[in-house]
């Protein structure tokens, strides 16, 4: 097919991860750096700095058309981003080989190049030269761009003064108006309000209008869904499916549900973070403390978060966050202790965190988990994705035996009706 | 058009001989890489790029004051300040691109590993940065000129050829420092080791004459001793003498300095993304 824009044979990339041995004391410390300098110069192959062969991504191929959106999806630590960084040669690949046809454009994070001190003016024109626009490219868009991003006003003023919304607006506005035959995205579009996040997308539509070609990772199904028309499922670094946008995500929907159940989570690979404090289950349990298999909409709950802690001593100022999303990937409940003005302090090795909700206001469905640990909002400690399952079975919300109507809606809220006459209202407000 | 047919086969374990052309297309990114570092390093300050003038001046009186009226060294009978200046120029302009472009690839590493661009950019605009240091400075010269009644004879003309040396030798260590401190740290702390004993080991505050004749050879092992004798012979004039062996070795050893260091680069280059 003349048509094709980049194929990927056989694409393979390997890292070597070391692995140092912990060094207790300040003695073992210093010997173990002389041996490994020793190593060094002398070239041996000592085992004191072990290195460990890891393949983030071995034979991946698949083909991408011209005007396709093609969505990536996959867990974290699948390989999509480094994907994308092979896609976009920041990188090189281990074995195989990526051929592209047109001039390519990634934009792997918002904002990158841009200088803390440098005003609006100035950082669009670094940006975009090192996005690879040319200098006459620049001027002939910069308005478009500046009004795109809505900054006209503050285009002087050093975006180290800009709030997050108009750096974000402005970053990815000179992107936007790159006009590659190829364009990468990473999940950059998670950032901003929800308001540009619908203009960004409807940008990318555009692009895609125009014949151009997509590529974009993201986290939410739906956006993948209305988005692409093309899928990929990256599974440990292979494709495990290639196909409609609709199949990817329904076959990435079971997945998540099915390993969220397959392995126990002390035994999870698939999460990030500095492994300090490493969360080993979670439990749903009812008012009187016993285990749930499941929730019912209008109760009580305790989230049961059992936790091992590595750092060998008490660790304070423990921010927690425990994220709800639906079948399609809408993050439909985000609790986080700060926002309670919650400070957690952790044991010393073991323990459970317990997070207690009221009138559990979800409607019956499936819904998954993920469990994010940070240590005084700076260090992440544990994250874990899919964590658990939780499903909801109906229950007497309303306290009527009235189900509602859970297919139309996702949240159940208590009213109370009554009827008043014409004039009346202003007195029912001063009650 | 042209880019419409753009067509690119990424292999592994090859470098692309697309290198070079990219090189070409991105050429505003040297503009502006350097254009970005000059703006930043003056934004917030109250008297600008005045500092720009005021280091090398410092410098060239502590020298003078040092080894022209304390130590009593021969200045050939030039004012020791002329002496002193014209060397510290292309010594500064060397030290200050060694140091910064040293540092170059860890300070843009949210580029590096984000964006594809030549790398080779990234240390190349921090020596395009000290070069506008350089020629910012060079007032300074004419300046010291103006005031001692001095002036260059025609050789004056044959500057911009030391000059070409200097930038050479500039990007060459800059290239092998920047990549080696991707990888190892170290080069970190054992950079302003190099620019502190560079200093004495090279002729800035003083006159290279000074070197007995039997030991000329081995101190032109240094790069920067031919650059620096050739930036005096060709500004100073006259009583200057150009060591002829000594320069050529000097020379050449830019020029081992330089490919070396392009070869480095570009050997070490396609895993700075990994390991930066």
């Amino acid at each position: 097919m003349s048509n094709i824009v980049l194929r990927v044979e056989d694409l393979g990339k390997k890292y070597l991860i070391s692995h140092q041995q912990p060094n207790s004391t300040l003695r073992e410390a210093i010997a173990s750096t002389v041996q490994s300098v020793k190593h060094k110069f002398s070239n041996t192959n000592a085992n004191s700095l072990s290195k460990e062969e890891f393949w983030a991504l071995k034979s991946v191929s698949f083909e991408v058309k011209q005007g396709d959106v093609l969505g990536i999806v996959g867990r974290n630590g699948a390989g999509k981003s480094t994907l994308l960084k092979l896609l976009s040669r920041i990188t090189e690949p281990t074995k195989g080989e990526i051929w592209l046809k047109g001039r390519v454009a990634s934009l792997l994070e918002v904002g990158t190049g841009f200088h803390q001190e440098l005003t609006g003016r100035e950082n669009i024109f670094l940006n975009g030269s090192i996005l690879g626009m040319s200098r006459a490219e620049i001027k002939s868009k910069f308005d478009e761009i500046v009004s795109f991003a809505e900054v006209e006003k503050f285009l002087d003023t050093p975006v180290k003064y800009y709030s997050s919304g108009m750096y974000v607006r402005l970053a990815f506005a000179v992107a936007a108006h790159l006009e590659p035959e190829i364009l990468i995205v990473d999940e950059v579009l998670a950032v901003g309000d929800v308001q540009f996040q619908k203009k960004c997308l409807g940008k990318m539509g555009d692009v895609a209008r125009e014949g151009r070609t997509i590529l974009f990772v993201s986290h939410s199904m739906s956006t993948v869904e209305s988005l692409c028309n093309r899928g990929v499922l990256l599974e440990s670094g292979t494709v495990s499916l290639n196909s409609s946008s609709e199949e990817v995500v329904r076959a990435y929907l079971e997945k998540a549900y099915g390993t969220a159940k397959e392995l126990p989570l002390s035994q999870r690979r698939d999460r990030s973070g500095s492994g300090r404090i490493r969360v080993s289950s979670f439990k749903l349990l009812n008012e009187q403390g016993e285990e749930e298999p499941a929730l019912q909409s209008g109760k009580n709950y305790y989230f049961a978060i059992g936790y091992s802690n590595n750092t060998g001593e008490p660790l304070k100022n423990v921010v927690v966050c425990l994220d709800l999303m639906d079948e399609r990937g809408v993050r439909v409940i985000l609790l986080k202790s700060t926002f309670t003005n919650h400070s957690l302090t952790l044991n010393r090795d073991r323990g459970y965190i317990l997070c207690s909700v009221e009138n559990f206001p979800l409607v019956q469905g499936m819904y998954r988990v993920t469990l994010h640990l940070a240590h005084a909002d700076r260090e992440v400690l544990d994250h874990i994705e899919d964590a658990a399952n939780v499903s909801v079975d109906g229950g007497d919300f309303f306290g009527t035996g009235n189900p509602g109507i859970p297919n139309l809606c996702k949240f159940l809220v208590k009213a109370d009706w009554s009827t008043t006459s014409a004039n009346s209202l202003s007195n029912t407000q001063s009650i | 058009m042209q880019t419409k047919t753009k067509e690119l086969t990424i292999k592994a374990g090859r470098t692309e001989a697309l290198y070079w052309q990219d090189l070409w297309r991105y050429r505003e990114l040297f503009y502006f890489l350097a254009w970005r570092d000059i703006l930043v390093r003056y934004k917030q300050t109250a008297i600008g790029i005045t500092w720009a003038l005021i280091r090398p001046f410092l410098a060239m009186l502590i020298s003078t004051i040092v080894f022209g009226n304390l130590a009593r060294l021969p200045s050939g009978g030039l004012p020791y300040p002329l002496l002193v200046f014209a060397a510290m120029l292309p010594w500064q302009f060397f030290a200050n691109s060694l140091s910064e472009a040293s540092l170059s690839l860890i300070n843009n590493a949210n580029l590096v590993s984000k964006i594809y661009f030549p790398r080779f950019i990234v240390p190349a605009s921090s020596v395009i940065v000290s070069f506008v240091d350089f020629l910012i400075s060079g007032m300074l010269l004419l300046a010291l000129m103006i005031w001692y009644n001095f002036v260059p004879n025609w050789r004056i003309v044959t500057l911009p050829f030391f000059m070409t040396i200097a930038i050479a030798a500039a990007i060459g260590g800059g290239l092998w420092l920047a990549a080696l401190n991707v990888r190892y740290r170290d080069f970190r702390h054992i950079v302003p080791f190099i620019v502190q004993f560079g200093f004495y080991i090279s002729p800035v505050a003083y006159s290279s004459s000074i070197i007995p004749q039997q030991w000329r050879l081995l101190y032109s092992l240094n790069p920067m001793v031919g650059v620096i004798d050739g930036f005096r012979w060709a500004t100073l004039g006259g009583k200057t003498q150009l060591y002829l062996p000594g320069f050529l070795l000097s020379t050449i050893l830019v020029a081992v300095l330089l490919t070396s260091g392009i070869w480095y680069f570009r050997a070490t280059e396609r895993t700075f993304a990994d390991v930066i």
